[in-house]
């Protein structure tokens, strides 16, 4: 059985893009995703003498992750029901209405819209992680991003010609990548 | 004008990425169009790079920005000393 190891000073090069995406497909605001991909990250670190080495580093903390989604959604619904029985659920012809005005809420996606996302936004960061690291981190500014060729320049210190050549090899690597791993399956 | 017309392969290939991003120009679409009349490497190469952004937008994925994840990293390390 393999035994995988923990790496923390890896933590944030390896997984950070792909658990804060996973956490914001279900949050569906960014303060709360940077805020849970932050205390996943201090509570993997807490818990570091109980991995057994079973799973692979990504999926333990995919695991702390989830713990932490189901956290804070205990935590808006105990506070936001508390909110509501104060403001409707006073009389007795109101009685009932608040739990279904918690149940309904459009702003957050339904489980199957999740799932697609979710398994669509896992084929393309397996595919991203097969990238070379310089090469994922143009892509990943210029496609995902949208930051301007000449940010990314700057930023990077490279040219624009030279970004270009970045972006064809990372689209083809991307392109093959997900013919074989998503639009084949 | 001819000439300036007929575009290399590799040529249009940089065009498609940069129409990817919106970043071609319409004269540039216009000799991409041409060359993907008749050259078929041309054609599958729009296809297959076309098919990946339409991919990734539907996708609506996400990711840190660089000061975001600079923040959570110094916050981490800084956890990380006092595990220590």
């Amino acid at each position: 059985m393999p035994n995988h190891q923990l790496n923390p000073k890896k933590w944030i090069e390896r997984y950070s893009d792909y658990l804060f995406n996973y956490t914001i497909t279900r949050v569906n605001d960014r303060e709360i995703a940077k805020d849970i991909l932050q205390d996943t990250f201090f509570a993997g670190l807490k818990s570091m003498k109980n991995f057994k080495g079973e799973a692979t580093e990504r999926t333990w903390l995919i695991s702390i992750l989830k713990r932490k989604i189901i956290d804070y959604y205990r935590k808006i619904n105990s506070k936001k029901g508390q909110a509501e029985v104060r403001m409707t659920y006073n009389t007795d012809e109101n009685e009932g209405d608040w739990l279904e005005e918690r149940v309904e809420d459009e702003g957050y996606l339904n489980a199957e819209e999740i799932l697609e996302n979710s398994e669509l936004g896992d084929a393309i960061y397996n595919c991203l992680d097969k990238l070379p690291e310089k090469q994922a981190t143009v892509f990943k500014m210029k496609t995902i991003l949208n930051y301007e060729t000449e940010t990314i320049c700057n930023e990077l210190n490279i040219t624009a010609s030279n970004l270009w050549v970045i972006i064809h090899r990372a689209r083809i690597a991307m392109a093959e990548c997900m013919e074989k791993n998503w639009f084949k399956s | 004008m001819s000439r300036s017309f007929l575009i290399s392969k590799e040529e249009a290939f940089h065009i498609c990425d940069k129409s990817q991003y919106r970043e071609s120009t319409l004269w540039e679409k216009v000799k991409l169009s041409f060359r993907y009349l008749w050259c078929r490497t041309t054609r599958l190469y729009v296809n297959r790079n076309t098919k990946l952004t339409k991919t990734l937008k539907s996708s609506k994925l996400e990711c840190l920005h660089y000061s975001e994840r600079k923040l959570i990293e110094d916050r981490l390390n800084e956890q990380l000393k006092n595990e220590m």
